[in-house]
């Protein structure tokens, strides 16, 4: 292969690629209130993982369609971590029942509890304007 | 540069392409099933465990399709020079990955992330079989001096194959998963970036069977057509954020995917436009299948950039966000696109060039048409159930989520016929090809 002006770029843009990556790979900067318990909210995820809830349920919009979202599922009118303990024990006829440990339940709920704390993933709460861009309600 | 020359070795990819292709439409069928009988299937095979085995089968599909297709192009260009002990032994390797993958979901075993997803000590079989495959490409591109656009893209659809997928189970590092946020926004860095270097290897290979069509070696060397895979490799670098406008992330992220995504697919149909016209009536004749699922992929190409270009306008994908409006994309471009493209190069490797022979195969015609019609029924009513879940989730949302689902049992009706349809037909033209490569395969020994 020959010295061309593809090559130039190709550089350029795999360098701008990387760049970005790095950037966000070291943006730390998530301002919520963790009322939650970290570390076992960290373990919930991978309870989240094991048992495959994203085939059916969402986190932000992102996941399967055949379930509610649950980014914000725990403070839900109507729905506490009982309720969401008791649905996970029994199913539904759609859901099938799961029957978890007792710390993965918890971790499971703390999980929740902070996807809850991240945001709220109600499209509702952001504004459009006539740029097509989007803003959040109250930023 | 190119001899006339029927290659053997990728043969096997797309023959192994094919298989995954039928097991994922079957699994497909089945996992809809359950949007019209509730719990469908549950006591056996539920949902949670069809729906990675569509899901894989059909990135199965795509990637064995799309090496094949590398391959029967570089044993073309260079016939001597592609290792053949390498690309065996990288397709051995895919077959211990599949046989790992699919019998772990049969054992409730997930990876349980979003898309595609299997317990991560299976990915590691993956890397392997890529990096030979990375190998073999650059022992024979690196003897060809003036690459054309398609030895480009297939280059970068490698490369970053390999990076974005290792970059996917960055999570493995509770670095990376502290902030979960932090966690959703690389998770779909990867995802939309995995998906663009697969388009690239198709997409490649959509420029080469129109060299190989056509005859014509300067359109892939155009400057029109290095134009068209920059914007390809940028989008594929910028655009994903998209994915996640409504994430609680930095803003830049959505300005930067807005502004990039903006700019897609623009040139493509152009360049599709272009290589039409220079076709003359017998080598649209004699490459008559081939060429009829190209500018079947045009035309859905055209459909899908509409939808992808209105659902990356943030203020709309409010609406369309988390709905099977993103599910019609994802249906419209993997199917009408991806598949049209590889069913294309299928035929071409396939297929005996012999025109008598290709006008007499009715039962291909008909099941042309009947994988159109029925990928449009199915196309707009997904587009349809989404625009009801995206109407009900910026309203009021008076009926829960279950009344709404209710709601829309008519048209859910709709979409598991027209994607049973579509499974049939392209099981068949699968079965079609399938029969072509053994023929083939006996009259070579």
């Amino acid at each position: 292969m020959k010295k061309s002006w593809q090559k130039y770029i190709f550089t350029i843009l795999v360098i701008a690629f990387f760049s970005y990556s790095i950037l966000l790979y070291s943006n730390d900067n998530y301002n919520y209130q963790v009322n939650y318990d970290k570390a076992k909210a960290i373990e919930g995820q991978l309870v989240w993982q094991k048992y495959n809830c994203q085939s059916c349920h969402q986190l932000y919009g992102l996941g399967g369609y055949l379930g509610p979202d649950l980014t914000n599922i725990i403070s839900a009118k109507g729905k506490d971590k009982q309720y969401i303990s008791a649905m996970v024990k029994s199913g539904s006829k759609q859901m099938p029942a799961f029957n978890l440990q007792k710390n993965e339940n918890d971790n499971l709920i703390a999980f929740l509890k902070a996807t809850n704390a991240s945001g709220t993933a109600d499209p509702r709460t952001y504004t459009a304007h006539f740029n097509g861009m989007i803003t959040k309600n109250g930023n | 540069m190119e001899t006339k020359e029927r290659p053997n070795l990728g043969l096997y990819f797309l023959a192994s392409a094919l298989l995954m292709l039928i097991l994922g439409l079957i699994f497909g069928v089945l996992a809809a099933l359950n949007y019209i009988i509730p719990g469908f299937s549950q006591d056996y095979l539920g949902f949670i465990q069809l729906r990675p085995l569509h899901v894989s089968c059909i990135i199965f599909f795509i990637l064995l399709g799309a090496s094949g297709c590398v391959y029967c192009g570089l044993q073309a260009i260079h016939p001597k020079t592609v290792s053949k002990p390498l690309a065996y032994i990288q397709l051995i390797l895919w077959w211990i990955a599949i046989i790992c993958i699919l019998s772990s979901y049969f054992q409730q075993q997930f990876g349980g992330r979003e898309y595609w997803e299997f317990p991560p000590r299976y990915a590691i079989i993956i890397v392997l079989a890529w990096l030979i495959f990375l190998v073999n490409f650059f022992i024979v591109a690196v003897q060809i001096k003036k690459w054309p656009v398609y030895i480009w893209m297939w280059m970068t659809g490698i490369l970053f194959f390999l990076f974005t997928f290792i970059e996917n189970y960055l999570w493995e590092f509770p670095y990376f998963r502290e902030h979960f946020i932090k966690d959703l926004t690389i998770q779909w860095k990867a995802n939309g970036s995995l998906v663009g270097s697969w388009n690239q290897l198709i997409y490649g290979t959509a420029f080469y069977l129109m060299e190989r069509i056509s005859g014509n070696r300067s359109n892939a060397k155009s400057n029109l057509a290095f134009a068209l895979y920059f914007l390809g490799l940028f989008n594929l670098m910028f655009n994903w954020g998209h994915h996640i406008y409504t994430l609680p992330t930095e803003s830049y992220i959505r300005y930067v995917s807005y502004i990039v995504s903006m700019t897609e697919w623009i040139f493509l149909l152009r360049i599709f436009y272009t290589y039409r016209n220079t076709l003359t009536t017998a080598k649209k004749n004699f490459h008559y299948f081939p060429y009829r699922f190209l500018i079947a992929s045009e035309i859905w190409i055209l459909l899908n950039m509409a939808l992808a270009i209105i659902m990356s306008v943030p203020a709309f994908n409010l609406y369309t966000h988390g709905t099977h409006v993103t599910v019609a994309h994802a249906m419209g471009t993997t199917i009408g696109i991806n598949t049209m493209i590889l069913l294309a190069a299928f035929l071409e490797f396939f297929m005996p060039h012999n025109e008598e022979y290709i006008k007499g195969s009715k039962v291909l015609k008909i099941l042309y048409w009947v994988t159109q019609f029925s990928l449009l029924i199915f196309w707009l009513t997904l587009i349809i159930i989404g625009i009801k879940k995206g109407l009900w989730q910026m309203g009021a949302q008076t009926a829960s989520f279950g009344m709404m689902m209710q709601s829309l049992q008519n048209w859910l009706y709709i979409f598991v016929f027209a994607g049973s349809i579509l499974m049939v037909s392209i099981s068949m033209i699968s079965i079609v090809l399938l029969k072509s490569f053994f023929r083939k395969k006996e009259s070579d020994s």
